[in-house]
């Protein structure tokens, strides 16, 4: 008989079903994250430099003439992009970023001179292409080096930002899922009645954990599945190290959830309370640009916090190639938070 | 015959500025197969004294037993063998009837099967629906689903037909009666006069966290000294309640505050076929005139009023 109708199963499959009968929150879930990482993905995708724009003025002191030679010898370099025009109008265009270098032909030798802006990039990489383009032309023995192209997979902006978005959702959805959904059933006064069945609080606790994680496996799949899809982003390393990971990670931020839900007596409470845990440690732990861009002082507390730890952990399995012995940081950090919020919110929490 | 409940002294004191003292001494006794009622109007200290009856909040003093068993020693013996439903619970929406009633079953190691318990409040049809969809009736029933199907020797309802249309509440009287009829104890408050006489064999009137009155509806009615009721309207103030209260066989007077020139009266007489020539005749001698006369026997209701002084305080508990 008792075992027709386990309660940790049913306590989980009403979770289940809650959770996928509400389409608003199977957005937020899944949809969300999965639309951030391709909007971010395509908004830093590293691009190979296409064109790069020189201005000559053609009303420089060795006259219309040279600049329009000086243009001819640039084209030889397919990457730059000519406008002739005379120089106030070039400088203006400088200024505001639509070009990179004026270049204004001179009478005294080598016969040019550059305007740049040194804090800009591009107007670096123009004056230095514009360069080496002219002088290869005064001098064609100069033989141009082999260049071989490299672009692989694990160092751009998305393999970086992949696992980050990956802790990131592990630490809302644990904090969501499970802090949210205490705290809906508290103000329904849910747990009041389950509190006054001979429900086990034990079971009720563990379904909340398990159908957590249920969530979590398929949140992960169909992030990497994307990044593979969209962008070749794959996992590199063990499988089953980044499959331990993502459970410690799910469980850890399930027992922070539990703690923030504990004791809050409405919604706008543990909204508040979450995201004063969230908002820093998106900010702080690595998910968008390494944590160790902080300064040193700070770098003990932020390599504490779980999302650090968990983002160290994800980017050594999938760029990396880790497998289980890089895990020996992230796992200590994890279930120390995960363990230490689970005993805590044990003793503080308020059924009713 | 053993008692289902059994209420000493009992006290409870909110804390707070000032201090809220919900209950104030009570003591009852529910005896094993009875429907016995908490009646009075809102604040009155039902809730509490029902939620500290299951396990929920703790007394600030007196004892408790519940099933001979006390809530510090047996926990989890109580509440395998109670099923409750509390005033204000919302299940969740995107459920349906039976997933519901089934979460529930799996709480208790023996029970009802969950398609036995819905058939119980006649839910068969709404099996499949979503919580979201039913009236406030049927989640009113799927509720009492939720406390039948650890089939429950001992059923806590607070309040279970507050706002419910009439077909509703008849349905969930039906309910009610059918567990009873089961040899099962069913303790409910309510503040529905009219609820208490059809459902309870033992009542409690409960007003500012004191029992004021309790026995047989039937008892607590004669125990007002009359089971007719004369209401009467003058146009003036009447004869003095002296004179009234010297009628034959008349019991208690009371006389309403006036409305609109309108002077309302109410005696409570155990013999109208005496009192009311009587009473026809002193208000001929009188100068005021007779606006409006009708008989009744008496309520719950007019026990309440009599007992306190004051109407229940919302105009919900005057249907009958
Ligand atoms: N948790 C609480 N904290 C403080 N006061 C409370 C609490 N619950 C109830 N009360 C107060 O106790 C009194 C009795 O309430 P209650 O038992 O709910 O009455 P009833 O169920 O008869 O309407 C009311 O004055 C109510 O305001
Ligand atoms: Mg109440």
């Amino acid at each position: 008989m008792t075992a027709k109708y386990s309660a940790i199963t049913q306590l989980t499959l009403a979770r289940l079903r809650e959770f996928y009968r509400e389409p608003a929150a199977v957005f937020w879930v899944y949809g969300f994250p999965l639309l951030l990482a391709l909007g971010l993905g395509i908004a830093f995708r590293d691009r190979p430099v296409e064109s790069i724009p020189i201005d000559v003025a053609t009303d420089g002191p060795a006259g219309y003439y040279k600049a329009e030679e000086y243009a001819v010898l640039l084209r030889a370099d397919p990457r730059l992009k000519l406008t002739l025009l005379d120089g106030a109008a070039a400088k203006e265009r400088l200024r505001t970023g639509k070009t990179g270098l004026v270049l204004t032909p001179t009478a005294a030798a080598p016969g040019w001179e550059f305007l740049i802006d040194p804090n800009r990039p591009d107007s670096v990489l123009a004056q230095s292409a514009a360069d080496s383009t002219l002088l290869r032309a005064a001098n064609p023995a100069l033989a141009a080096a082999a260049t071989v192209e490299s672009n692989e997979v694990g160092g751009r902006y998305i393999d970086f930002l992949l696992p980050g978005l990956i802790g990131a959702n592990l630490m809302g959805g644990g904090l969501f899922g499970v802090g949210f959904n205490i705290v809906d059933m508290r103000v329904r006064k849910l747990l009041k009645r389950f509190l006054a069945t001979p429900m086990s609080r034990r079971d009720f606790l563990l379904s909340l954990l398990i159908s957590r994680l249920l969530f979590t496996v398929v949140e992960i799949a169909i992030l990497l599945a994307a990044a593979r899809l969209f962008f070749d982003v794959s996992v590199r390393g063990n499988w089953f190290a980044l499959g331990g990971l993502v459970v410690l990670g799910g469980a850890a931020f399930a027992g922070i959830g539990l703690l923030v839900a504990s004791r809050a007596r409405t919604i706008e409470t543990v909204s508040g309370l979450m995201n004063m845990v969230m908002l820093p440690m998106y900010v702080t732990s690595g998910v968008f640009f390494p944590a160790d861009r902080f300064p040193d002082a700070v770098q003990p507390v932020l390599q504490a916090l779980p999302l650090t730890a968990l983002n160290a952990g994800l980017r050594a399995v999938i760029n990396d190639g880790g497998s289980w012995s890089a895990l020996g940081y992230p796992a200590v950090i994890l279930t120390a938070w995960g363990v230490g919020c689970f005993a805590l919110a044990l003793r503080v929490f308020r059924w009713q | 015959m053993s008692d289902a409940i059994r209420v000493r002294d009992l006290v409870k004191t909110y804390p707070g500025r000032p201090a809220v003292e919900a209950v104030r001494g009570i003591a009852l006794d529910v005896r094993v197969g009875e429907c016995f009622g908490l009646l009075g109007p809102n604040g009155a200290g039902k809730t509490t004294t029902l939620e500290i009856l299951e396990g929920l909040t703790d007394p600030t003093a007196g004892e408790v037993e519940v099933l001979g068993r006390t809530w510090r020693r047996d926990p989890a013996g109580i509440r395998e063998r109670i099923g409750i439903s509390l005033q204000e619970t919302r299940l969740a929406d995107k459920l349906t009837v039976r997933e519901t009633v089934t979460l529930f079953r799996s709480f208790y190691a023996d029970g009802l099967d969950p398609d036995a318990a819905i058939a119980l409040v006649t839910l068969q049809e709404k099996a499949r629906a979503h919580v979201v969809k039913l009236s406030g009736g049927q989640r009113q029933r799927l509720a009492v689903a939720c406390a039948l199907v650890g089939d429950p020797e001992l059923l806590f309802l607070d309040e279970p037909t507050t706002g419910l249309d009439p077909q509703s509440r008849r349905q969930l009287w039906d309910v009610i009666n059918d567990y009873k009829s089961r040899g099962r104890t069913v303790m409910l408050t309510t503040h529905y006069m009219d609820e208490a006489e059809r459902l309870c064999d033992r009542v409690a009137i409960v007003d500012h966290g004191t029992v004021i009155a309790s026995g047989t509806p039937a008892e607590l009615i004669l125990q007002i000294g009359g089971e007719h009721i004369i209401d009467f309207t003058l146009d003036r103030p009447g004869p003095p309640a002296d004179a009234l209260h010297a009628l034959p066989t008349v019991r208690t007077v009371r006389a309403d505050p006036p409305r609109d020139g309108v002077h309302g009266y109410s005696l409570s007489v155990a013999e109208p076929h005496r009192a009311l020539p009587a009473l026809l005749a002193l208000l001929q001698s009188s100068a005021a005139q007779l606006a409006g006369l009708t008989t009744r026997t008496a309520t719950l209701e007019d026990v309440f009023v009599t007992l306190t002084g004051h109407g229940l305080r919302d105009a919900e508990g005057t249907a009958s």
